[in-house]
């Protein structure tokens, strides 16, 4: 019997079991990261190898121990090395003795025949084209209702009164969504979620820090591998912006560029004009997209060892000075640790809230008139 | 008199005959290079980096370091695609900017882009495009070109012939002819692969070959076998890999492995490379199922003398007894 599994990243797992039960496969859902899912994965994996491979690795594990036997996951045209893991994993665990089959989707722009094949091989109940279509969409809706109750946490998150409301709340909404099947039903549920988020008691006087977040695209969505770094600024009064959502991205890398990518790009431009793979160039545009509209800091997240946002990383440092924005970057891997962290964060919002005053009173001038 | 900077890292090994000769031959333009890597260039790199770049990068900062003071432009070509299939590395990539924008006080960079994927002819014209930077005439730089085309032509006729870029460097360009030593028979052979601005500088890679070679050893490097050899050679990992360094190293561990004419093979990586981490894995794997004993040596800007030695020296003995064991038998 086939059973198919597929990368944790954040509550995007919701979806993927849908559209895959809908398809007629058996789901083995992948467990949500932990210290063991990352020593499982370190074992088997290239030392030097990013963050990312090491989770993914892990997660493989955990869930071929519960039976699944057929892999979903992500390819890619380079020059990221993200590209490869496919490859890697499907070497590493068929050296290791499992026998399992890995199915790779390639960006459909570039490679339509693969998308098509892939989508056979995982449509056992035969559905026809039009009712794929249609349970694509609403796979795509639900993903967005996740993703909009998410961006709705980090407003409230800073604001909640009582700590600990928002993420209780959050949870609670989330089985909502999940246990959405129909269009209409998916709607609801995200209206009513973002309605019982609304509804915490919030203090509206606060002092609130806006800040950024930009960086590698799998650590910044899996809340597992950046230790609930979202978490943590918002119970310290910072509302966050994630530059990346896993809706936004795949509609760039496998359809068009939007409006929104281009802008990126074209900030990104006078510093960076070539495209170095991963999202190097689009940390560097959001962060002088984000100076412009005032935002107090920018966290950049990334895996240890990554290049292109090492070299975005250089290149931060001047648009940092430009801008006058400060910039925080985390390199994270296996070692990184929680309390390391925060104080780091702390110092980092003390910094933050200092010139915020500053500027109120009109002895600092806002990032957005650099 | 232009003074045109060129740092001793990274692209150098590969392409310098081509641009040294090509600038040369412009008239009033004359080429600076930083050197060899020396621990002071080193640590003025380490100084200015971002520390969890790779140590190629860290020396290449150093070198730049190095001459700025020295020159009224710097050379540092944005190389994205050569062979109209895989690009360079990112760091490559984004080379100029790190330099423009990590670094202040910096002379103006000569960036040019070459993508031979959108446009065969991508290198005439990046040349074209410094040519008219240095407002040099049509007519001299199209000689500049093709004098330029012929010494890479014959650096890499030498590379052929089992020379190593310093080496046959200095013979296309300085014009001294030596021959190489024959190898004596029962010697040990090793292949060296690895990118070639680890292998061949001689301070971070702690002279790696020469120490091989003082016991006893010949040997050959990623840049040897021939390129339509190499471009046929075939790995079985699904995908191709995208960045052309990364490829050539693991198509040249493929070639020596698969030919069998080399006793051992040694992968020199740096420490924190992210492309090698996967390249590493693969050779392994294709060392293995050819029975080729096989070292990965990891370097960074700590690396001693004593620990590198004691390697090697490990290693070598393995390799000569279990070679002695097989001729017994």
């Amino acid at each position: 019997m086939r059973k198919v599994t597929f990368p944790h990243v954040g509550e995007s797992y919701r979806t993927f079991k849908m559209l895959l039960n809908d398809l007629g496969n058996e789901v083995i859902l992948p467990p949500r990261p932990s210290r063991r899912t990352l020593n499982l994965g370190v074992q088997h994996v290239p030392e030097f190898a990013c963050l990312p491979l090491k989770i993914l690795m892990g997660t493989y594990l955990e869930t071929l121990e519960r039976g699944a036997n057929v892999i979903v996951t992500s390819g890619g045209v380079g020059p990221c090395r993200a590209g490869l893991y496919a490859e890697v994993h499907k070497k590493v665990l068929h050296d290791m003795g499992y026998q399992v089959e890995m199915i790779v989707f390639e960006p459909p722009r570039l490679h339509p025949i693969n998308f098509i094949r892939n989508v056979h091989k995982l449509n056992p109940a035969r559905l026809s084209i039009k009712a794929i279509i249609e349970c694509i969409k609403r796979a795509w809706r639900k993903l967005q209702a996740l993703d909009n109750v998410e961006k709705a946490t980090h407003v409230i998150r800073p604001k909640e009164i009582r700590q600990g409301d928002t993420s209780r709340t959050y949870k609670k909404v989330l089985e909502w969504i999940d246990s959405a099947y129909t269009m209409d039903e998916i709607v609801e549920a995200e209206k009513a979620a973002l309605e019982e988020l609304h509804n915490i008691p919030q203090d509206p006087e606060r002092m609130i820090l806006k800040v950024g977040i930009v960086g590698e695209i799998y650590v910044l969505l899996e809340p597992a591998s950046n230790l609930e770094i979202e978490e943590m600024l918002g119970n310290m009064g910072v509302e966050v912006e994630r530059s990346m959502f896993l809706t936004g991205w795949t509609r760039d890398n496998t359809w068009k560029e939007t409006v929104q990518g281009m802008t990126v790009k074209e900030a990104a431009e006078p510093y960076l004009p070539e495209l170095i793979g991963g999202h190097g160039r689009d940390s560097i545009g959001n962060t002088v997209l984000y100076a412009k509209r005032n935002f107090d800091g920018v966290i950049q997240l990334a895996p240890f060892t990554c290049i292109p946002e090492i070299v975005a990383r250089t290149i931060l440092t001047s648009v940092s000075k430009d801008y006058n924005i400060p910039v925080l970057t985390f390199f994270l891997d296996e070692q990184t640790g929680k309390a390391g962290m925060a104080t780091r964060l702390e110092a980092f919002v003390d910094l933050m809230k200092r010139k915020k005053t500053k500027i109120k009173q009109n002895k600092l001038l806002p990032a957005s008139s650099f | 008199m232009t003074h045109i900077g060129i740092p001793s890292s990274l692209f150098y090994y590969v392409y310098f005959p081509m641009w040294k000769v090509f600038f040369e031959e412009l008239k009033n333009v004359k080429v600076v290079t930083s050197g060899e890597t020396t621990r002071e260039i080193l640590d003025k790199g380490v100084s200015e980096a971002l520390a969890d770049a790779c140590v190629p990068v860290k020396v290449f900062f150093g070198h730049v370091l190095t001459l700025r003071n020295k020159v009224d432009y710097l050379f540092i070509p944005r190389i994205v695609c050569l062979n109209r299939k895989t690009v360079y590395c990112p760091k490559f990539l984004g080379l100029p900017d790190m330099i423009r924008y990590g670094l202040s006080d910096m002379p103006p960079i000569i960036d040019v882009r070459i993508d031979t994927r959108k446009m065969r002819s991508a290198v005439y014209r990046a040349f074209n495009t410094v040519g008219q930077i240095l407002q040099a005439k049509k007519q001299n730089i199209l000689r500049a070109y093709l004098k330029a085309r012929l010494a890479q032509f014959k650096f890499k006729r030498l590379l052929r012939r089992g020379w190593q870029p310093p080496e046959a460097m200095a013979a296309v360009l300085n014009g001294r002819k030596s021959n190489l030593p024959a190898d004596p028979p029962g010697q040990l052979r090793f292949a060296v692969v690895g990118y070639p601005y680890i292998i061949h500088d001689r301070y971070i890679s702690v002279d790696v070959i020469n120490k091989l070679r003082r016991m006893g050893v010949s040997v050959v490097t990623s840049d040897n076998p021939p390129p339509l050899a190499l471009r046929m050679q075939r790995y079985d990992c699904g995908k191709i890999l995208f960045w052309t360094f990364s490829d050539r190293t693991l198509r040249a561990a493929h070639y020596f492995a698969k030919q069998g004419k080399v006793d051992g093979i040694i992968h020199l990586t740096a420490f924190g490379c992210g492309p090698d981490s996967i390249v590493d894995r693969f050779i392994q794997y294709n060392s293995s199922s050819h029975h080729i004993p096989f070292m990965s040596l990891s370097i960074d800007e700590h690396s001693g003398e004593a620990g590198v030695s004691t390697r090697l020296e490990a290693f070598v003995d393995m390799v000569r007894r279990k070679k002695g064991e097989k001729m017994n038998a």
